[in-house]
């Protein structure tokens, strides 16, 4: 019970946490300085969600591991993450599609998790939730500018959406971990939560003259800790300082 | 959009008015490029309200904005300097207005 509820949290927290990783990448690269700014903020909310949430995580664990230990001390299979998150960056337009996807997934799990039983991680959604929505408006005003734009830009977001479609089934896929969190009012049946996504998506793929890509058998199983070969590249690179300098603080 | 490339160095120029607080005024904070006005919006949040510096943006084609000519200064400001008697201080105000 208090192992799931604990694998439940992990789960919440790991995808934002993964996800700002990512987008720290484009922090100095960036087509614009205008975009430099929004995605490095972006991904500084991110980083403030997991934060909230992997501190909670280790009360609820109760074996004394904070944000920190939880963030950049487990090996690639104890990471909750959905493998959409970890893939990497692509081009800008495979960038915001990612961010479009996600932040759409987020917004539904965040207006649900408002009435959560866990009071901590309920706060945490009603906090969340807004940044989500800034992070959705952002991503879809650039997924319909970019499908809906010169012939190159559609091109290359009908190719990120090819890409990143098969990833989105693992989104709504529900395992014991998901039905007990839901069964005891803490967290939500992901599978739940695809009409709202399916019809927010919908809408902007129609505006971007972009077409949904047919579903497939894949299912990713990042969030069961089996992750992409990209996953362990990703993890050198945000627990280097930890596994270096163990403890530093700055 | 006003060249048809839309290449970012060709976005038009925008100037961004940030309202601190409720009841304060818009100031000008700076610039910024975008394609088009949700854009600018959109840019000026990420760029200027980081910090919570505000509650309101305007955001302002720069070519809208008619600037008074440097070189105009003389005839346009100078004539001010001596009028002093246009400040309110030569008047006895009300007591109950006295600290405006």
């Amino acid at each position: 019970m208090k192992d799931q509820h604990f694998t439940y949290l992990l789960r919440l927290a790991d995808s934002p946490l993964i996800l700002a990783q990512r987008l720290s990448d484009w922090c100095g690269h960036a087509p614009v300085l205008e975009e430099d700014l929004a995605l490095s903020n972006i991904a500084l909310d991110l980083i403030g969600q997991a934060r909230l949430l992997l501190t909670h995580a280790g009360r609820v664990e109760s074996r004394d591991r904070d944000e920190d230990q939880l963030a950049f001390l487990r090996v690639e299979n104890e990471y909750r993450n959905l493998t959409l998150v970890e893939l990497p960056n692509g081009d800008f337009g495979q960038t915001v599609m990612r961010n479009f996807l996600f932040s759409a997934y987020q917004v539904e799990m965040w207006k649900r998790l408002q009435t959560s039983t866990d009071t901590e991680l309920a706060a945490i959604a009603a906090k969340s939730i807004k940044e989500s929505t800034y992070h959705l408006g952002h991503a879809a005003d650039w997924v319909v500018r970019l499908g809906d734009g010169t012939d190159e830009s559609h091109q290359r977001m009908q190719a990120a959406l090819d890409r990143l479609w098969p990833y989105t089934t693992e989104l709504f896929d529900t395992d014991e971990t998901d039905r007990a969190a839901a069964s005891n009012g803490i967290g939500v049946d992901p599978s739940t939560l695809k009409p709202g996504w399916q019809n927010t998506v919908s809408q902007i793929i129609d505006e971007a003259t972009l077409t949904q890509p047919p579903e497939t058998s894949f299912v990713s199983s990042g969030k069961s800790g089996h992750h992409s070969e990209h996953m362990g590249h990703l993890l050198s690179e945000l627990q280097y300082m930890q596994r270096t300098y163990p403890g530093s603080q700055w | 959009m006003s060249t048809g490339t839309g290449r970012p160095d060709e976005w038009p120029l925008w100037e961004i008015f940030i309202r601190a607080r409720n009841g304060l005024d818009h100031k000008h904070c700076g610039s910024l490029h975008a394609p088009d006005a949700k854009a600018a919006m959109l840019s000026a949040r990420d760029v200027f309200t980081r910090r919570q510096e505000g509650v309101s943006i305007w955001a302002v084609r720069a070519e809208h904005i008619h600037a008074s000519d440097p070189e105009a200064k003389p005839e346009m400001f100078d004539p001010a300097e001596d009028k002093i008697y246009r400040h309110p201080t030569f008047y006895k105000l009300p007591k109950e207005v006295d600290n405006m």
